[in-house]
């Protein structure tokens, strides 16, 4: 099996979806002539044309917008958001509309739509573009929101995205497009809604998506040392959330530490508590614990940055507190 | 951080205790687990020992005085630590206590004037301690008051785990020292905290069965004339004693007893001849046979229990939960008073285990060194007062218990066999049942078997 990265399995899924539909399109702010800001839609223009691949005016909520539009008359689009910082700009598509066009058309209008980029924060690019959105999007009843981790998932959930019939988020990070692992060239698919546990373990559960899985499993490699077993839960989907998984996982191990990017209040990691609480209660043996982005805008120097993002030391220092080792 | 030094639950049944001796002194370093004091519970003398680390640094209760469950009745603290919001307000015995502190102290003048100060302390020592100096605390100083080391009052802090596995595990949570922060119980405090013998609920209840009155009440007795002419008492005719925390508790728990169990008695005259054959065989082949004839009866209502698990039953309010195991509870006199230590699992246990493990607890018992997982859980109990020349008597169910077998002494008698009179040795056994649980023929079943082995101690074989 081929290792490639986390960026050309992401362009490996859209060219396998618009080579095996024609009614799938990429749309955004220099994904054609520019092969993508970030490089995931490489070669897409000359494969599939510039009918199917569109370079966009600096107007996230115009194309968000047409984007809408165009499902609503039977294509699939992809729309591209250069980041999702930029897509705040959209939002009013993204949750008015698209969230709420099957609802309020009685069932008239699906919406066969993905909106994808990167989120999450990068390196000093400071605070308008250092942030996490996907509690703010999994708020929203209507919206499937996704974040893959690794290469394989990326390629599974962005596949899976893009034949969904519900318009679809889906969190991409900067510093994961350079990640590596394998990924099969045949045509897979990862069911949304689907957690999967990275690692077995036994003392205590840490769930996570996105970026954040990289360093529960480097605390995980780093506390087995001490001879703590960690179980990696790893969302893939926010939303809907898979709460089988989370609490299959936490009754075997009586402990949970979340970790996320994004800030502490009303944070995805506060809804996975709440089912935790909800659904474990008798088996906890400790407050499950969070650990998350300082409550406060991130700073731009990079002494602070570092100080403000969630890390492997802190995630360390939650699993000794939730095992009573510290 | 300061610990309180508080009157625990030590054992199933306690509601208050005495402080019979402080075993540390003011000043004295502390850490977690040492024993610092000995405690009279309604049951035994136990150890109190340290929740914390630090010094000593106040004993709020002298000796033989009586604190109820959860009583601040010291303080563990560091050294120059301002302890004043937790002895403020404690009984006068806490005046010298924190005097003797002073030469332990960094700064003695932070004990001493701790009744002005108290109200203004936080647990930020040097702020405090200027504040106190200065005689007038800043106004945004008082919400720091709090005492820093929450209290381990009320109920206990502990995990939902831990909760749930000591409910499965039969282990009281109350009585496992917490090692998580702020005392909270977690799982592992859990795992290693010992097992009672009968892993029941109803364990946790401290049995207490009565018989006949102790003999030093008996001794006490006054004459029959006394009664009912108050003005007849006079000084030196009587001795007031005050109620020893185990009194207390035969009183409510006996009195629970007889009042709501519909009790009725069945006796049986058994033939002990051959029990005292097989006991003077046995004594033949060498002293380490040797047995008593309690041990012999106790080994035969082990057996019967376990042929009648009707019997071998605890009336729980609103089920009957009857038990295959045996644990076989037993009466013992000590100075005090009664206790029920208990033989576990008696009907696994052969005659010499029986006899050994009976004298063991027996001895414990009067040493008062019974711990309350060997009072607890018993299934069924033996009251045997035939050592004291009692031919008969009636004893009182030890409730949540269904039943309990008042033992004779043995005496010889005339006894018409085959046409003439014969000396046979016979003893008197007598069946006090909950109506509730056991009726009429199904206690007298559960004797006919007593009987049957105990005239023909070969059956205890089949």
């Amino acid at each position: 099996m081929a290792v490639i990265t986390y960026r050309d399995a992401l362009n490996m899924a859209l060219r396998e979806e618009m080579r095996r539909d024609d009614r799938v399109f990429l749309m955004g702010e220099e994904v054609a002539v520019y092969q993508g800001a970030y490089k995931v839609s490489k070669g897409l223009l000359q494969e599939f044309g510039e009918m199917r691949v569109v370079d966009t005016p600096i107007t996230e909520l115009g194309f968000a917008g047409v984007g809408v539009g165009a499902a609503m008359v039977g294509l699939r689009p992809i729309i591209e958001f250069m980041t999702w910082n930029f897509a705040l700009l959209a939002l009013d598509q993204v949750v008015n509309a698209a969230a709420k066009m099957l609802y309020m058309s009685g069932g008239q209008f699906p919406m066969p739509l993905v909106f994808r980029g990167p989120n999450g924060a990068a390196l000093q690019l400071g605070a308008q573009h250092s942030q996490a959105w996907e509690s703010w999007l999994a708020h929203i009843p209507g919206l499937k929101v996704v974040a893959p981790s690794t290469p394989y998932d990326a390629k599974g959930l962005l596949k899976a995205a893009i034949r969904d019939d519900n318009p679809v988020c889906f969190l991409e990070g900067e510093m994961l497009y350079n990640t590596k692992g394998e990924v099969p060239s045949d045509d897979y698919v990862i069911p949304l809604g689907k957690a999967e546990v990275k690692r077995q373990g036994e003392h205590v559960t840490l769930v996570s998506h996105g970026k954040m899985v990289l360093v529960a499993l480097q605390a995980a490699d780093a506390m087995a040392k001490e001879g703590v077993s960690c179980e990696v839960v790893d969302l893939r989907t926010i939303r809907p959330m898979d709460v089988e998984t989370i609490t299959a996982s936490v009754n075997k191990t009586n402990r949970c530490v979340v970790v996320e990017e994004g800030w502490e209040v009303c944070g995805v990691g506060a809804q996975v508590v709440d089912y935790v609480q909800r659904h474990c209660f008798d088996v906890l043996d400790a407050p499950v614990l969070r650990v998350h982005q300082a409550d406060a805008p991130m700073p731009y120097t990079k002494s602070l940055e570092k100080a403000a993002k969630p890390d492997l030391p802190k995630t360390i220092a939650a699993i000794k507190q939730v095992l009573y080792l510290d | 951080m300061a610990t309180k030094v508080m009157m625990e639950a030590l054992s199933p049944t306690m509601e208050e205790g005495r402080l019979v001796k402080w075993l540390k002194n003011v000043g004295d370093a502390i850490k977690t687990g040492d024993t610092i004091a000995e405690v009279e519970t309604d049951k035994a003398i136990m150890e109190l020992v340290a929740r914390g680390d630090g010094i000593l640094r106040a004993r709020l209760v002298e000796e033989d005085t009586v604190s109820t469950i959860g009583d601040v009745i010291g303080v563990i603290a560091g050294a120059d630590e301002d302890i004043s919001a937790l002895t403020d307000g404690a009984a006068p015995a806490a005046a010298p206590a924190a005097e003797a502190a002073a030469p332990e102290t960094a700064a003695p003048k932070a004990a001493g004037p701790e009744a002005t100060a108290s109200k203004a302390a936080g647990p930020e020592t040097a702020v405090s301690r200027a504040a106190a100096s200065e005689g007038a605390a800043p106004e945004g100083a008082a919400p720091a008051a709090v005492v820093e080391a929450p209290a381990p009052s009320g109920p206990v802090r502990s995990s939902p785990l831990a909760r749930r596995l000591a409910a499965e595990k039969g282990v009281a949570i109350e009585q496992v020292h917490g090692t998580g922060p702020n005392g909270r119980v977690i799982r592992r405090d859990i795992e290693a905290a010992k097992v009672p013998a009968e892993p029941s609920k109803a364990a946790a209840t401290a049995p207490a069965a009565a018989t006949a009155p102790a003999p030093a009440a008996a001794s006490t007795a006054t004459k029959p004339t006394a009664a009912g002419t108050p003005s007849m008492v006079i000084e030196g005719d009587h001795k007031d004693v005050a109620l020893t925390q185990m009194r207390k508790t035969i009183a409510r728990r006996l009195s629970e007893s007889i009042g709501p169990i519909p009790t009725f008695y069945l006796t049986s005259e058994i033939d002990m001849s051959k029990v005292t054959e097989l006991r003077e065989q046995m004594a033949t082949a060498g002293d380490q046979f040797k047995v008593s004839v309690n041990d012999v009866v106790m080994k035969a209502v082990a057996i019967a229990l376990s042929r009648h698990p009707e019997v071998n039953a605890h009336w729980l309010g609103d089920h009957i939960r009857y038990f295959s195991r045996v644990h076989l509870g037993m009466a013992v006199a000590t100075d005090d008073g009664l206790i029920v230590p208990v033989i576990a699992d008696a009907h696994t246990k052969g005659l010499g285990q029986l006899g050994r493990e009976a004298r063991e607890l027996a001895k414990r018992a009067r040493e008062r060194k019974l711990t309350p997982a060997e009072y607890s859980g018993s299934t069924f109990s033996v009251s045997n007062l035939g050592m004291f020349g009692i031919d008969q008597f009636t004893a009182i169910i030890n409730p949540p218990e269904a039943a309990i077998l008042a033992i004779g002494s043995m005496e010889t008698k005339p006894v018409w066999i085959n046409g003439s009179f014969m000396p046979r040795q016979r003893m008197r056994v007598t069946l006090s049942c909950d109506h509730r649980v056991i009726d009429g023929a199904v206690g007298a079943k559960f004797l006919q078997t007593i009987r049957q082995l105990l005239e023909s101690p070969m059956m205890m074989l089949f």
